[in-house]
Order: C-alpha cells, then sequence, then structure tokens
C-alpha cells in the first residue's frame, strides 16, 4: 500500500484492481448486514470458507461477506455472482451441497431458491424476483458486491474517482452548484436542498467550518442508514469529503448511534485505510485540500437526532435542542458555521459528481430528484431494505415489491416518516411518494420507515404507541412537548382502556395542533402526527372507543370479550384444558363457557379452537 | 438600531435584542415564566410565544430566545397566541395543580379545571436555579437529568454535591417555591439537594448566615480576587 498522492495514481490503482480480480471468475457473496447475521450468516460464512478449501476450490471463487442487499426477510442471503444466483434461507448444514452442487458442478439448488408466494413459482436469479424487479439501487447496489471493510474492493468498483474529479477538475463552487442542479434534497426527512444548505455554510463568514453526518437513526422499524454505514462506509466517507471540499470544512464528524456498533466498526476501518490511501488527512491526492473525519458515538437519545441537540451531544453536553435562529450554518458546532445532513443525502454525493446533475435528475419527479430507500416493515411480506425511484406509489411499494399482506389480510394503512410521519391509508394508495405529496396527506417523508399494518392493528392503540415512544423520548425541556404528549399519551391510554370521554377527540385534536405550533424543536413540531392523521383517516375507530366501547380490529383487551358459540362447540376440551386462568368451563362433548371474571383474553382458546367455535367481540 | 413593528406600533430596539426585550422596552408585556433578566434566555415555558410574520405564513415563536429582526412583524396577543398560552398555562396545571404561581397563572389566562391530570410536583423544570447557580453563582452544583416526563433538577449523581456553597439564589429565583429552606437552630437545609451547612443567626435580625467554613472560603477567595 502507497499514500495515493494523484488522480492518475488512483487510477492505476484501480486497473491493477481490476485485473487481478478478471483471474477469479465468481463471487459468493454472503450478507453481513446485521440482520442476516442474527439469522447465522456468520456461521454460514464460516461453512462456506471451509468446505471451499475441502473441495480445493478455494481459488476459483471469491468469498465475501458484504453489505445488506436488502432483503432482510429471507435472510440468511447468499448471492453467486455474475449470475446473480439468489439463495436464501441458507443454513451452515445447507453448505456443503452449495458447495458441491453450485459451485463445483454449476448446477442450482433448488431447496435454496426464492418461492414466489403468488405463484408458487421457484425464481432463482435476482433481477427476476419481483422484490428486486422495480427497485432502483443506487445507494444499496454496491452494498452485496463489496467487503465493506476492504478500502481495495470500493476503489476497484470506481470508488473515489467522483473524490479524485472534485479535487482535480472542480471548483468548491462547481460542486456546489452540480448537487444544486442535481435536485439533491435532504434525505433525512425535511426535504431541504442539499446545493442551497451548503452554499449558505460556504458563504457563512468564519475560517473554520464542520461537516457532520447525522447516523442517529431512531425511528421505530427504520435501518437503511444503519445498512448503508454497515454495507458501504467509504461511499459516505467520500460524499463526506466531497462535501468537506465543496463547503469549505476541515473537519467532519459521524455521529452513530451507539446501538449500531457493526457500523461504528466498518466506518471506523474505512477512516482508518482512508488515511493510510491518503485519501482523509493532509492534502488529499495532492490537491492541497486537508480534511479529517472522526467518530461520535450516540448515548442513547433519539432526540440526539434533531439537528442541535445532536451538536449538543458532540460537544459533550446534555442533548437538548436551542432554539434557532442562529441556524447551525451560521453557529454550529463550538459556534463554527456547521453543515448537517443525513447518511444518505452524503451517499448521493460520490454518484451525482461521478455521473453528473443531469443523469441524476433523470430519476424521480419534477420537485424530488433521484431515489429513496425505505425501510418496509411490519404486516408485510417482503420485510427489509427497498430502494425506488422517488415517485414510485405506495401500492407499487407495498403490494408489488413488499409483496403485500401476510395471512390474506387486508391492508389498512402505512406509517411513513416514524414517530413524526403519519399512517397513509387504502384509498391513498396511488399516491405517488415525494416531500409534497406525503406532508398534503399528513405524513412525511421522514427518514424512511414504513411500517405496514393491516386489518387486526388497531389504529387508536397504534396512535398510542408512538405517543408512548415519543413521550419518552421528548427531551423533556418545553412545556408542550414534555406534557403535552404525556398529556395526549394519558388520553390515548384511556380511550383505549375503554374509558374514553366524550371530547376527548376534539382535545387532542386541540392538543396536537398546539403542540406542533409551540413546541421548540421538530421532535415536538411533529410528535402529533400520528395522532392527528389517524383520527383524519379513522375518526370512526376513535369513536367506537369512546361512545360504543368496542374496539372495531378487537386489539384493545379492555375492550372485547371472548365467548363460545354454543352450536359450534363440540366439547372437546382443548380450550378447557390450555386455559391458564382456569375460565372454561363444561362437560365433555357438551358446549363448554367462558367465565368472563376470570379471563384474561390471552387468546388461547381462540388460537386452540379447531371449530372456529371462539367468539370476540 | 432595528425597526420592528409590534401590535401595530413601529419600535426601535438594540441589535441582538430579543422581541421580548424589544417589547417589555416599550411597555408591552408579554407574560414569562423561565425567563430572568439576569440570566441566558432558554426558550423552555413556551408562554412567551408571539405571532411573528414568516414569508412561509405566521407561526408562534419564543419571544425570549428570538431576535429582534429589521422589519419584523409582531403580533403579541393575537387568538392564536392566546390559545397557545392557555393550553401552555392549562398543560403545567395538570403537572403541578398546588403551585401557587401557576394557579395565578392559570386564572389569568382564563383556564379552569385542565382536562387531564399528570402529576403533582411544584417544579416545573423552568431551568431558573440550574441557570443561576450556573451563571450567577458559577457553583454548577444541581442540573438537569433524564428525559421527558422524567427530568428533574438534582445534584449530580443524586446525592448532595459538594459544588453547593448554601447560597440560596435557587430557592429565592425559583418562582413555584419548590426549592424549600430550613433554617433551623444553627443548621441550613437544602433538602432537594441534600444540602446542609453550619449557619449562625444574626443578632440584631435574626436572619442566619452561614457558618465559618464557607465564610473563611468566601473570604479567601475575595482576597484573592
Amino acid at each position: 500500500m502507497t499514500v495515493l498522492k494523484t488522480q492518475a495514481e488512483l487510477v492505476e490503482l484501480r486497473d491493477a484492481l481490476v485485473t487481478r480480480a478478471e483471474g477469479v471468475a465468481r463471487l459468493v457473496a454472503v450478507c453481513g448486514g446485521t440482520g442476516c447475521r442474527a439469522l447465522g450468516s456468520e456461521s454460514v460464512f464460516r461453512a462456506l470458507e471451509s468446505e471451499m478449501a475441502n473441495q480445493g476450490i478455494g481459488d476459483q471463487v471469491t468469498l465475501k461477506m458484504t453489505g445488506c442487499p436488502g432483503f432482510c426477510e429471507k435472510g440468511p442471503l447468499v448471492v453467486i455472482r455474475p449470475d446473480g444466483l439468489f439463495y436464501q434461507g441458507v443454513r451452515a448444514e445447507d453448505v456443503p451441497e452449495l458447495v458441491a452442487k453450485t459451485l463445483v458442478e454449476g448446477e442450482i439448488v433448488e431447496s435454496l431458491l426464492y418461492t414466489d408466494a403468488e405463484t408458487g413459482e421457484r425464481i432463482a436469479y435476482e433481477r427476476q424476483i419481483p422484490f428486486y424487479a422495480k427497485q432502483r439501487p443506487q445507494l444499496l447496489g454496491m452494498n452485496s458486491r463489496l467487503d465493506p471493510t476492504s478500502i481495495t474492493d470500493y476503489i476497484s468498483l470506481g470508488g473515489y474517482a467522483a473524490l479524485s474529479k472534485a479535487l482535480s477538475e472542480m471548483s468548491p463552487e462547481d460542486v456546489i452548484e452540480e448537487v444544486t442542479k442535481a435536485g439533491l434534497r435532504g434525505r433525512g426527512g425535511a426535504g431541504f436542498p442539499t446545493g442551497q444548505k451548503w452554499r449558505i455554510t460556504r458563504n457563512a463568514p468564519g475560517d473554520v467550518k464542520y461537516i457532520i453526518c447525522n447516523a442517529d437513526e431512531g425511528d421505530p422499524g427504520a435501518f437503511m442508514d444503519r445498512a448503508m454505514v454497515e454495507g458501504n462506509p467509504h461511499r459516505l466517507l467520500e460524499g463526506l469529503i466531497i462535501g468537506g471540499y465543496a463547503i469549505g470544512a476541515t473537519r467532519g464528524f459521524v455521529y452513530v448511534r451507539a446501538e449500531y456498533p457493526l457500523a461504528a466498526k466498518h466506518l471506523g476501518m474505512a477512516i482508518d485505510q482512508a488515511r493510510e490511501y491518503g485519501l482523509l488527512g493532509r492534502d488529499i491526492l495532492g490537491s492541497g485540500f486537508d480534511f479529517d473525519i472522526g467518530i461520535v458515538l450516540g448515548a442513547g437519545a433519539f432526540v440526539c437526532g434533531e439537528e442541535t441537540a445532536l451538536m449538543a451531544s458532540i460537544e459533550g453536553r446534555t442533548g437538548e435542542p436551542r432554539p434557532r435562529p442562529p441556524y447551525p450554518s451560521e453557529s454550529g458546532l463550538w459556534g463554527k458555521p456547521t453543515n448537517i445532513n443525513n447518511v444518505k443525502t452524503w451517499a448521493n454525493i460520490p454518484i451525482i459528481i461521478e455521473g453528473g446533475a443531469d443523469r441524476y435528475a433523470q430519476i424521480g419527479t419534477e420537485r424530488s430528484k433521484g431515489t429513496k430507500i425505505f425501510s418496509v416493515v411490519g404486516k408485510i411480506n417482503n420485510t427489509g431494505l427497498v430502494e425506488v425511484p422517488i415517485g414510485t406509489t405506495l401500492r407499487e411499494l407495498v403490494f408489488d415489491v413488499g409483496g403485500g399482506i401476510p395471512g390474506g389480510k387486508q391492508f389498512k394503512a402505512v406509517q411513513i416518516g416514524g414517530p413524526s410521519g403519519g399512517c397513509i391509508p387504502r384509498e391513498h394508495l396511488d399516491t405517488p411518494i415525494d416531500y409534497e405529496t406525503l406532508t398534503e396527506l399528513g405524513a412525511m417523508m421522514g427518514s424512511g420507515g414504513m411500517v405496514v399494518v393491516d386489518e387486526d392493528t388497531c389504529m387508536v392503540e397504534f396512535a398510542r404507541y408512538f405517543m408512548d415512544f415519543v413521550q419518552q423520548e421528548s427531551c423533556g425541556k418545553c412545556v408542550p412537548c414534555r406534557l403535552g404528549t404525556r398529556a395526549m399519551l394519558e388520553v390515548l391510554t384511556r380511550i383505549t382502556q375503554g374509558q374514553g370521554r366524550e371530547g376527548d377527540v376534539e382535545y387532542l385534536l386541540e392538543l396536537g395542533g398546539q403542540i406542533k405550533q409551540s413546541s421548540l424543536c421538530g421532535l415536538g413540531q411533529t410528535a402529533p402526527n400520528p395522532v392527528l392523521s389517524t383520527i383524519r383517516y379513522f375518526r370512526d375507530e376513535y369513536e367506537a372507543h369512546i361512545l360504543d366501547r368496542c374496539c372495531p380490529s378487537h386489539a384493545c383487551k379492555p375492550l372485547i370479550h371472548y365467548s363460545i358459540d354454543v352450536e359450534k362447540c363440540t366439547g372437546c376440551g382443548r380450550c378447557l384444558r390450555k386455559c391458564p386462568a382456569e375460565a372454561i368451563s363444561g362437560a365433555k362433548k357438551e358446549p363448554h363457557v367462558i367465565d368472563r371474571e376470570k379471563c384474561i383474553k390471552c387468546g388461547t382458546c381462540l388460537e386452540l379452537c379447531k371449530f372456529d367455535a371462539v367468539v370476540v367481540e | 438600531m432595528i425597526s420592528l413593528t409590534i401590535d401595530g406600533h413601529k419600535v426601535e430596539a438594540l441589535e441582538g435584542s430579543s422581541i421580548l426585550e424589544a417589547a417589555r422596552e416599550h411597555g408591552i408585556e408579554i407574560p414569562t415564566l423561565c425567563f430572568h433578566e439576569a440570566l441566558e434566555p432558554y426558550g423552555s415555558c413556551r408562554l412567551c410565544v408571539v405571532e411573528l410574520e414568516t414569508p412561509r405564513g405566521p407561526r408562534l415563536v419564543a419571544s425570549c430566545v428570538y431576535p429582534a429582526e429589521e422589519g419584523a412583524m409582531v403580533e403579541t396577543n393575537s387568538e392564536k397566541v392566546q390559545a397557545s398560552r392557555r393550553m401552555t398555562a392549562e398543560l403545567l396545571l395538570a403537572a403541578a395543580p398546588h403551585a401557587k404561581a401557576i394557579q395565578e397563572l392559570t386564572v389569568r389566562m382564563g383556564v379552569q379545571e385542565p382536562r387531564v391530570s399528570l402529576s403533582d410536583n411544584d417544579c416545573i423544570l423552568c431551568g431558573l436555579c440550574v441557570r443561576a447557580c450556573k451563571e450567577i453563582v458559577g457553583a454548577m452544583a444541581i442540573s438537569l437529568v433524564n428525559r421527558g416526563f422524567s427530568k428533574e433538577v438534582s445534584p449530580p449523581f443524586e446525592t448532595g454535591s459538594n459544588s453547593c456553597v448554601g447560597c440560596t439564589t435557587c430557592v429565592f429565583i425559583c418562582p413555584t417555591g419548590a426549592i424549600k429552606l430550613e433554617d433551623v437552630l444553627g443548621n441550613r437545609s437544602v433538602h432537594r439537594w441534600e444540602s446542609d451547612f453550619d449557619v449562625r443567626a444574626c443578632k440584631l435580625c435574626g436572619d442566619h448566615f452561614l457558618g465559618p467554613e464557607v465564610s473563611t472560603d468566601l473570604e479567601k477567595a475575595l482576597t484573592e480576587e
């Protein structure tokens, strides 16, 4: 390894790496993302390593533990390239067959293939799987091709070419102009034009400037930033270095939540490697530009994803937001002009610089360009990360990419933007997703967390869950957020417990409106959204709880009752034996009865009954 | 000087002053709880919200922390402002129903029974004690700890702080009387912080003053300066 001193040396290194890789025909990529690791991909990797050595094919095949290709539902994933043969749910005991059949004999192991839920057909190749068919993986695509702990892997795939182009062919103003022209908007959720933000910070008076990457991803159900940092940390670094050059910063910070240890580890390795190769530090690629990056670990506060709280946390103070103005671009970290962007925003930069703004702007809608990664979770068949052009409709996302709702249940709504966002019901499924359309519908693009709910989910309880989350995560500084969210939680709790009062819905609307208007920071200003949007679209559910004392989804325990249909009950005794509360009685072959006083509404009888005799009302 | 319009009146303000300062300078009253002239503004109680005209329409801002800007159009008592203050006052009453200052405030705002009951704690977390201890006394014996509804004022590790000098500034600045001072038989206690000091009573007026240890420290500090 040598320090790269010019653009030419980078090109030379890449060519050498590409030539060396040409000798090895196939790549076996085992997903090393946190999701697949939890499902055992590390043991699969080790098994592959030893089995390949045993069979003597270690030198013909490259084995890599890569980043996440997105299809978390089906992990551990093994993809064999260049064909893109896609094996899912691979366990260590499948490895000998996989190696013997596929790697040695070139045959497909049928049992490891993806089976389409609708057609029952087995699909062999990644590109043919419906989950991938509508995706445009600009940001995630490289994840399953490289080892995130290897800078040479990244360079051999064209990495750092954008940086070298920016440093040698473009002035900082050119870079900002290109980003502005591309129409990139902040991927943290608010959608502020990135180029404009950079220009403000660049033009702010001051010799010392900072840039920050916000990787404090904390929305329930969101994990795309984790996958990006874990799976391709050099892409993020490259974006940051280009940004530092454009803005005139000499130092950058990546604020990673401590709950993402693998992301922090990979990023730390990437920073060390970039320094070794002269891509970070003094005189980067001989351009005279000095820049370095440090990692700061978050200590577990959701509010530290808010930019002013995040900066307070980096400075070593309590993670409490402060009022703006002054904005970070004028007075940010340690009082210096600071530019904060989200992981995905930074990671888009090398793509824009390398391919040019015009090419980048071809994807997306009129007002929002590029792709957006969503983490699709909840009541959906294909849980995972999805990268689609902005403007894709919700229906395409949920039903084509997401594979629809499991168990033949009905789709009810999708919560977009986590606890700051709102729910979008069935009637708006054909809305193309961009920043403005979502805001008009009472939701928010947010970081891209998407929680799908089906007919069994009670929307009042759902709103209560998010309210419970934000009231716990509120920093507690300002009254509307600290006490207002708590008050909303109290009201929602009493509604779900069957103690709702007339006027509660109006009170929630009034409180929500006031909290949005008068809270200090973005957390409070968006905290009521889940409640307001569920009232907007599912007010009848709220009213059923309050006026009729019933939960239409049969989810709120205090509002439901179990009973046995005497016509259907055969008196088999299955429920009677298993009832943990001993609430069921009845003679053999005679209809049984549930004692409502004793019943704890656990649902065991409902699950056990083979005759559908248990009724929930 | 900066000129701005508050409640329809054109007023002048010093550069760098807040909307609240500009308004008060001209006799326009804005209610506050967490604000104190001697301390850095904090912007937490949100009682001082005013309506500010912006290019994206009118919005509420906390006047104690929002800078008075050239040409700004501000309404300090619009219907929107009053509704916001009433809600804030109602929430404070729901959390501190026995604090006299809050009771008086809600009466002034025309708020009756709060529609929820949240807690019964006189401390409203305005942070005045913490800021006074830091900015005026320089002791930094107490701070705001925890998050959300569990937030509270506490000495480090919730145990008596060595940094407390027994000055009782916190006691006097607290708007709700949540911090109690007890001078009994030569002993001064601020129970909330587990602070205990020996004190003597003044032979003339009967008020207590700090005992020998602290007075020596104080004397030393004063001579050093």
